[in-house]
């Protein structure tokens, strides 16, 4: 089962033990983290699931998809290591994942 | 008479029975057209859509005033169309009709990239997180006037006094537009949205392009003065400053379409989402007492105001290419109506959808900001004017009665209200 550790903007860290096969967005509502709004409920259509992946992951992680890239092109904050989080799947070899958040989703 | 109108009024008088629009159960299936603006102005649209959701989902209304058109009336179906733009095209109506090619006036909202994406891109920071923290206590200020002047026992037009009041402060601000002049803004967005292609058979595009001249002669000397000054974070100055849309006043239809769709898109919607709090929490005593007992709930009853509500009933996109969808051929060139008010009932998303609930859990998920690249734009100044307006509202009243049936205003596009009769009692 990965570990994925969510650092919140003001540094508060939630680490949560989640089944491979899921989203990290859902990993993080599923698990009651705050700073993941989710909007869509991981159609990748609101990109309010913005987050910051670790750079030791971003390898593993894969590349951004198209429709990911159109949605973060107008979202607030964008960086290197940002991905919509309903867009990277658990897969065992995350386990250990570090993503931080944004200030707000909007 | 208009052509729609007699159309309408055509349909009436065959039936067999004269009422029989009014129940969608009782017509043949392949008949019902749900774009007709009367059924929104008679509050009846929406067991046209229990009954597209249950019988036929993806639907074709062959002939309708505003020609063929496919309904899409379920969430998910909804989401696919509007996060599909390279199938979907928002290019170049984004209401059921066809505007008339001597007035249409191009706006990103129904432009594909990469125009639509330079140009909101250049329009976006006026309502970025950073300005909308620096408009809250100035926001907070004039809910508070708007709220002190009102009149305690006695009735009032919520829409005049509150709704439009509240939204057109707000918008003369994202504008910096000159504050003694603010009522002109209502009035072009109004005037914006009446048209034929959204149901409006009373009015005509030669009257309504007479007025938008106006509006764009106005603003257009805001332009040249905002070009001269250093660039801030309004609208114009944005626009007037940005590489990509510098040179906007240079395609004057171009420049009328934009602003259109600014000041209807701050306007209209928040508006009617401010009277509809008020209508629903009244029709259901229990949540407002529910709210009153814990005030912490008002953000989270902010969007399921803004899902009840849904104060923009459609957006439609036309098929690029053929494609299958849900077991239907919709055509290359077919108009595809994403009905959002649909999807905000939509019983296999959303539990116990007809109940307005204050406490209402996955409240954000709701389908009324759209999806997708075009995703409402403003909808952290709709939520932030909603919260402050309701905090302001449970400091000062025991409670908001609704004293008279409302008005609704005929359109399939803009779901709202002309006139709501409230009195206000004191705490």
């Amino acid at each position: 089962m990965p570990k994925i550790t969510f650092i919140e903007f003001d540094g508060t860290a939630h680490e949560v033990d989640v089944p491979a096969g899921g989203s990290v967005m859902e990993a993080a509502v599923s698990n009651n983290v705050p700073g993941i709004d989710a909007d869509c409920g991981g159609a990748c259509a609101c990109a309010t699931c913005h987050v910051f992946v670790n750079e030791a992951w971003m390898d593993k992680v894969g590349e951004r998809g198209d429709m990911e890239q159109s949605m973060l092109d107008f979202a607030e904050n964008v960086r290197a290591t940002s991905r919509l989080s309903c867009q990277i799947v658990l897969t065992d070899e995350l386990d250990g994942l570090v993503v931080d958040m944004p200030e707000a989703q909007h | 008479m208009s052509q729609a109108a007699a159309i309408d009024q055509q349909r009436v008088t065959d039936s067999q029975n004269a009422e029989a629009w009014r129940d969608p159960w009782s017509l043949p299936l392949e008949s019902l057209d749900p774009a007709r603006a009367i059924l929104f102005k008679e509050n009846v649209h929406e067991e046209y859509f229990r009954r597209l959701r249950q019988d036929d989902p993806v639907h074709y209304t062959a002939n309708s005033e505003f020609g063929a058109y496919w309904s899409i009336t379920k969430y998910n179906d909804i989401v696919a169309v509007d996060s599909n733009h390279k199938v979907f095209s928002s290019y170049k109506n984004i209401v059921v009709g066809d505007a008339p090619d001597e007035f249409y006036s191009p706006m990103f909202i129904a432009q594909d990239p990469p125009i639509h994406d330079v140009q909101r891109r250049a329009a976006q920071p006026a309502v970025a997180p950073t300005q909308l923290a620096d408009l809250e206590a100035l926001i907070r200020q004039r809910v508070c006037t708007i709220l002190d002047e009102l009149p305690v026992g006695e009735e009032f037009n919520w829409v005049d006094r509150v709704s439009i009041e509240l939204t057109t402060q707000m918008l003369a601000t994202l504008f910096d537009f000159p504050f003694e002049d603010r009522h002109l803004l209502p009035y072009w967005s109004d005037v914006a949205t009446a048209t034929p292609s959204t149901g409006r058979s009373d009015v005509t595009f030669e009257e309504r392009n007479k007025v938008l001249q106006e509006c764009l002669n106005y603003f257009g000397q805001l332009w040249h003065q905002r070009k001269n000054e250093p660039r801030k974070f309004d609208f114009i100055s944005l626009l007037a400053h940005d590489p990509e849309t510098k040179d906007m006043l240079d395609n004057p239809m171009e420049f009328l379409g934009n602003l259109i769709l600014l000041i209807v898109g701050g306007n209209d919607t928040t508006r009617n989402s401010i009277s509809g709090g008020v209508i629903q929490l009244n029709r259901a005593p229990e949540q407002w007492e529910k709210l009153k007992a814990n005030p912490a709930l008002v953000p989270n009853m902010v969007s399921e105001i803004i899902r009840y509500q849904t104060p923009l009933a459609h957006m439609r996109r036309t098929a690029l290419e053929d494609i299958e969808f849900q077991g239907k051929q919709i055509k290359k060139g077919d108009r595809v109506v994403m009905w959002y008010i649909s999807g905000n009932r939509d019983e296999e998303v959303i539990e116990e959808a007809d109940k307005f609930k204050v406490d209402r859990e996955n409240a954000r998920r709701h389908v009324s900001f759209g999806f997708g690249i075009h995703r409402c734009m403003g909808n952290r100044v709709a939520e932030m004017q909603l919260r402050i307006l309701w905090e302001e509202i449970l400091n000062r009243f025991e409670r908001i009665e609704v004293v008279g049936e409302p008005e609704r205003v005929l359109s399939n596009f803009v779901l709202g209200y002309t006139r709501l009769p409230v009195v206000l009692h004191a705490k």
